[in-house]
């Protein structure tokens, strides 16, 4: 049995649709990421699990049960706020405590906690200090304390990485994950970071335009995108439209040798990801191409190159023959590496 | 080195001007008020600058001290009062949408421009036995007879809120729509109720502005002078009347120096003490 059930969850501001029939669920224990541009409806989404919005219409289950009618405070789930929200009149020790106060455990009981969770968030000796006189990561692991203070039944995070910089971020998504692992608590996180979906999440819902589009692990939604839209938002992608042809399928200029588009189909809208864009000398594979532009980020070269379908980004490792801005080179896509869209051509 | 000196002298410079206004109209009269204060009364004229602490020793007397008391109790009253009506209705008015906020806002700033004498008048009509609201509760059968609600101290206390409050509005409002939505939304996630939040997170995490909110309507209340006489009996009158009747009617201009001073001591020492609490607690 899953943990939490959407079913056909819609949100109404007045005309303006936030969350449309979203139905998604989410099994136990697992690491869900909510993904997509800002204003997709994913931070409402998550309000309304919260119990912070009511759903305009739908059903919110927990463990089976519907739990629409149930006050934000009665739910038991630990939320971390974008702003993180943390009560600034009080110290570190106060603010974790705070939850253990209001249920009316005793000090001795929540004293053992604080230093417990202090210590599970890599924050020891902090406890007296002022929230004003923390950086920005130990108010985020401040605020990721508090939220699991009094073991919640589910764990939901808004963005809850976005001020702190690169670096630390980086950090602390794998230190989420791992905290996550260990608690084993299912875990519900808002971002727009695409890096952040893929280091996290057992699962990637992604949303745009308050419609959930996809969810699947991770390297699924990377390597089989339901949609154009979602093969753009997860990384960087060559979109192309394709269009039967001898022994396999033709772009613009150029031929995909092998490639399949799907019995009856005169154009489809085709995505290929940018370390599948395979580059030769010129003459030697079927799409002829120039490099317009190098990106050396030293790790991986990524080069911008003009055919006549349009701009095509390849990339591969370094240590490659140097290219030059306007050599002329060819292009050789597997048909493997294509993700053919079942829809028409969009555009 | 030439050019910051020219800007510390256009500095002072531009602080003589305040500085002027302060003495000319603050410093002198008060310095005039505190000196006239130690003068001796002279029957059928003025004052003669001759120095004496009679008008002290005459105003510690119970007569006045009471007066005094009441004085202050009803400032302290009406803030409470301000306070309690007013956090909670800005609470919930920073939450509207800024569209609804505005007709709100303007409602209570138009209050303002109501002269004391006016609102006055239409609170004591308003609760009088032949034209006021005790007639309405007859009409829906509330009540057997209409009576009079005025002059009465609750008479006194509606007119000064009703006075007071936009101003109470005023220095709140700034402070809770600067207030992060998000901090009463996590109490509600860490398991508190709605009213809890507003108690355990907003009102602390306010202090300075309720603190300061308390000590703006106190001083204002405390300076009442038209509200207490057309609304309430004469025992409801505040020192502000008493140094009225004394400087005006009375002609006693150094009793009623005398007076004007405790007033405006005890005030300052009752807004010391609430700053000095309301600061340390937040140094805490």
């Amino acid at each position: 049995m899953s943990t939490l059930d959407l079913v056909a969850v819609t949100k109404r501001y007045g005309d303006i649709v936030a969350v449309d029939d979203a139905t998604l669920s989410v099994p136990p224990g697992s690491f869900v990421c909510l993904l997509g541009p800002s204003g997709c409806g994913k931070t409402t989404l998550l309000r309304i699990i919260a119990g912070l919005e009511s759903a305009s219409s739908g059903e919110v289950k927990f463990e089976g049960e519907r739990i629409d009618a149930t006050p934000v405070h009665r739910r038991d789930f630990g939320m971390v706020f974008q702003s993180l929200a943390l009560f600034p009149h009080l110290s570190v020790r106060e603010n974790i405590a705070y939850p253990l106060k209001i249920r009316g455990r005793g000090k001795a009981e929540r004293e053992k906690r604080v230093a417990e969770l202090l210590d599970l968030v890599r924050l020891p000796g902090v406890a007296d200090r002022p929230i004003t006189q923390l950086s920005g990561g130990q108010r985020q692991r401040v605020a990721i304390a508090r939220a699991l203070s009094v073991s919640p039944k589910l764990f939901l995070l808004d963005e809850p990485l976005s001020a702190l910089d690169a670096k630390l971020r980086e950090a602390m998504q794998v230190e989420l994950r791992q905290l996550q692992e260990r608690l084993g608590i299912t875990t519900i996180v808002v971002t727009h970071d695409q890096r952040e979906a893929m280091t996290m999440a057992d699962a990637i819902v992604v949303m745009e335009g308050g419609r959930i589009l996809q969810m699947d692990r991770p390297i699924d939604v990377y390597r089989k995108p339901a949609s154009p839209f979602v093969a753009d938002f997860l990384g960087q992608t060559n979109c192309l439209v394709a269009k039967p042809g001898k022994g396999g399928a033709e772009i613009a200029g150029g031929t995909i040798p092998g490639l399949q588009l799907g019995a009856g189909r005169r154009e489809a809208e085709i995505s290929v990801r940018p370390e599948d864009v395979v580059i030769r000398p010129a003459g030697d594979a079927p799409i002829p191409a120039t490099v317009e532009f190098v990106r050396d980020m030293g790790s991986a070269v990524e080069i911008y190159l003009s055919t006549e379908a349009g701009r095509m980004i390849a990339q591969r490792a370094s240590g490659h023959d140097a290219l030059a801005v306007g050599d002329e080179v060819s292009l050789s896509i597997a048909p493997d590496a294509v993700v053919v869209f079942s829809e028409g051509v969009a555009r | 080195m030439s050019a910051p000196a020219r800007t510390n002298a256009s500095g002072q410079a531009a602080l003589a001007f305040p500085a002027v206004m302060l003495a000319a109209f603050f410093v002198v009269p008060f310095g005039l008020m505190i000196a006239v204060s130690f003068f001796s009364r002279e029957q059928g004229g003025f004052y003669t600058p001759v120095l004496t602490t009679a008008n002290y020793q005459r105003f510690l007397s119970w007569f006045f001290a009471d007066i005094l008391l009441f004085s202050v109790g009803l400032s302290a009253l009406v803030s409470a009062v301000c306070l309690t009506i007013g956090a909670p209705f800005t609470y919930l008015l920073s939450r509207l949408p800024r569209r609804s906020q505005v007709p709100w806002l303007v409602a209570m700033m138009a209050v303002l421009s109501l002269s004391e004498v006016i609102i006055g008048f239409a609170w004591s009509t308003l609760l009088s036995r032949t034209a006021g609201l005790s007639n309405l509760f007859v009409a829906i059968g509330l009540m057997d007879g209409p009576e009079a609600w005025s002059p009465s101290f609750t008479a006194v206390l509606c007119g000064m809120v009703y006075q007071a409050f936009p101003y109470s509005i005023l220095v709140l409002y700034p402070a809770f729509s600067r207030l992060d939505p998000s901090l009463s939304e996590a109490a509600r996630t860490l398991g508190a109720s709605p009213v809890r939040a507003f108690f355990n997170v907003i009102v602390p995490s306010l202090r300075n502005a309720l603190v300061a909110t308390f000590i703006i309507v106190f001083v204002f209340a405390l300076g009442a002078y038209l509200l207490p006489q057309l609304l309430g009996r004469p025992q409801h009158w505040t020192l502000s009347v008493l140094i009225t009747d004394q400087a005006v009617y009375q002609s006693n201009m150094p009793f009623a120096a005398a007076m004007a001073v405790f007033l405006v001591a005890s005030s300052l020492i009752l807004v010391l003490l609430s700053t000095m609490f309301g600061g340390r607690r937040e140094a805490k």
